[in-house]
């Protein structure tokens, strides 16, 4: 059976997609020959070992990267060649690493998200004003809304930076690493968000280090080791023992999560752990 | 605060608003004030007839000729190095990166030394500065560049070329004859005594085409200082913002050390206490323009007069008032 990926690249029902990517920085090549497409209204999870590629492969479709060979099309255009506002107007990124501007309140931060449909003469029109109203609203930051961004929480930080990114309003949303320090029940609480987002029908693609969450989130899952999408499709068809071993390197066991029922990795015990287990029994 | 009017609408900030109209009052009064006293008193409702060239012939040359010039190149000049420091703090994220300390403005001196030195006139004097920024600016840029230019690296690298030049400029003057030495020295701490319209008018040109320049940017800088990744996922190229902020605050900070000499602190000091005033997040151009006009005139008119009849230069106010009130502002903003 195709895979998710490759249907929607057969079906033309793939609004962003990357055909015979290299990418590189500098001298330092990281991908070569790669192909993607993100299904639309997907949940797409981009997942690998670290170092494999996975964020550069999202910094390139958020055209934050140019690729040295190939080209990354959005709508059917390159997607360089378009005017860069008109792209921000249909692709969102959540980046890493964003430095938080000196002093700024949460209701000023999320209403930076709506520059590229501002103009000189036209800074804050009313539909402005709605969807930053509706991005903190979404993210459940409007009664901070009066705060410094520099003294709120992680959690309550990255929530703020989503906002943003949400007040953007584009149909398709890239995320890279959006849970990176944050504690668990805040990732739980960003994820949740995404998928709230994609069940209102955004296409959302994450890049994500934690297997068992994306199978949980994951509409379409694309697993990358050394440069290469290695597997992509649904978590529930691709993720198996032998996948986790040749990717991760890490002998596991798959059951099924008892509350989503998706794939579930359990890594195998270490002989010296097993035997200090079983003493202990 | 929004205006709307049709299908056009400007965002303000109610606070931003006032500080700018509160400053542009005290920039009236200081004016007027600068205009007024000194040595022969106009009275102030003389003022306008003397402008107007309906005045006493002493009044009119007093005022339009000799004090006027004095007035508006210190204003021109205030907002020229006031904008200067809000861009380059804004691009390296760092108040330490204004053109005072990253040595664009020890560049322009050793431009203005060397001709000095050379036995320039006051406009190849006024070149020669503008020239050693530009300059010391392509240096300090070309230094820092490691795929694109990274804030810390240029505040880094621009203190790194100060030094040099800090010591290059007084190894000139020791080679220097005394007078030369002498008038070098004045020019060093800057001074706005003796400026004609001849100073007023190129820096006044070089405002009009360059302030605009700054506007059309403004906007995107403030979101390059989110990061470049952040700014571009809005649709905005900061390789292309920042070479034309760069090259507006090269320039001004040039064009105002050509006109007034490297008159110390008003760059790092007007975009850190507009900012402070109109509480808004990162600097504003808009308010350290206003700023740096109002430091440079009040402290150019306290200069005149506060030992009069010795006359202090500018530059030597600028660092004592500036530097308080920045220092009282950053006391109360620890509490």
């Amino acid at each position: 059976m195709a895979s998710a990926g490759r249907l929607a690249r057969l079906t033309g029902s793939a609004r962003l997609s990357g055909s015979d990517l290299t990418l590189a920085y500098d001298r330092r090549v990281v991908a070569t020959g790669l192909d993607v497409a993100i299904p639309d209204a997907s949940f797409t999870v981009i997942i690998g070992p670290n170092a494999c590629g996975k964020s550069t492969l999202l910094r390139a479709l958020a055209r934050m990267l140019k690729p040295r060979t190939g080209a990354v099309h959005l709508d059917g255009s390159v997607i360089t060649s378009l005017p860069s506002k008109e792209v921000a107007r249909r692709l969102g990124l959540l980046p890493q690493g964003s430095i938080v501007p000196d002093g700024i309140t949460v209701a000023d931060l999320v209403a930076r998200g709506r520059y590229p449909h501002q103009r000189l003469m036209r800074q804050w029109s009313k539909a402005d004003e709605a969807a930053v109203a509706e991005a903190m609203r979404a993210t459940d930051v409007t009664e901070l809304a009066d705060r410094i961004v520099d003294e709120l929480s992680g959690g309550q930080r990255q929530r703020v930076w989503l906002a943003m990114a949400l007040a953007q309003e584009t149909p398709i949303l890239l995320l890279d690493e959006p849970t990176t320090f944050l504690d668990i029940s805040h990732q739980i609480e960003v994820l949740d968000l995404c998928a709230d987002l994609h069940e209102a029908g955004r296409t959302m693609v994450a890049v994500l280090h934690d297997l068992n969450q994306a199978c949980r989130y994951a509409t379409h899952l694309i697993v990358m080791r050394d440069g290469e999408i290695v597997a992509e499709g649904d978590p529930a068809e691709i993720v198996t023992p032998d996948l986790v071993r040749s990717v991760f390197d890490l002998r596991c066991e798959i059951i099924p999560d008892p509350q989503s029922g998706t794939p579930l990795v359990v890594p195998m015990l270490a002989n010296r752990t097993r035997r200090r287990v079983a003493t202990s029994a | 605060m929004t205006v709307r009017v049709g299908p056009w609408s400007v965002r303000l900030a109610p606070r931003a608003l006032l500080t700018c109209a509160a400053l542009l009052a005290v920039l009236c009064v200081v004016s007027v004030a600068a205009l007024s006293t000194g040595e022969f008193t106009v009275p102030v409702p003389d003022i306008a007839h003397a402008v107007f060239g309906q005045g006493t012939p002493v009044a009119e040359l007093i005022v339009s000729r000799l004090r006027a010039p004095r007035v508006v190149t210190g204003l021109l000049v205030g907002a020229a190095f006031g904008v200067s420091g809000a861009i380059f703090q804004s691009l390296t994220r760092n108040p330490l990166g204004s053109p005072d300390f990253i040595g664009f403005t020890a560049g322009a001196s050793a431009g203005g030394i060397v001709a000095v030195v050379a036995g320039g006139t006051a406009a190849q004097i006024a070149g020669g500065a503008l020239a050693g920024c530009v300059v010391t600016a392509l240096l300090v840029y070309a230094l820092a560049f490691r795929r694109g230019v990274q804030g810390y690296r240029l505040v880094l690298v621009g203190i790194g070329v100060n030094a040099l030049l800090v010591a290059a400029n007084s190894y000139l003057l020791t080679r220097a004859n005394i007078n030369d030495a002498a008038t070098a020295g004045a020019w060093l701490t800057g001074s706005l005594s003796g400026r004609g319209w001849d100073h007023a008018i190129p820096v006044a040109l070089a405002l009009a085409v360059l302030l605009p320049m700054c506007a059309a940017v403004a906007r995107p800088m403030r979101m390059i200082e989110m990061g470049d990744d952040a700014a571009r996922a809005m649709g905005i190229r900061g390789e292309a913002v920042r070479a034309v902020a760069i090259t507006a605050g090269v320039l001004l900070s040039g064009v105002a050390t050509a006109a007034a000499g490297p008159v110390v602190f008003v760059a790092l000091a007007a975009p850190q206490l507009a900012r402070r005033l109109t509480r808004s997040p990162g600097v504003t151009l808009g308010a350290s323009a206003l700023m740096g006009a109002v430091l440079l005139t009040a402290a150019d008119l306290a200069a005149q007069r506060l030992l009069a009849p010795t006359q202090l230069p500018v530059g030597v106010l600028t660092a004592a008032i500036g530097g308080t009130y920045l220092a009282l502002l950053l006391r109360k903003d620890r509490r």
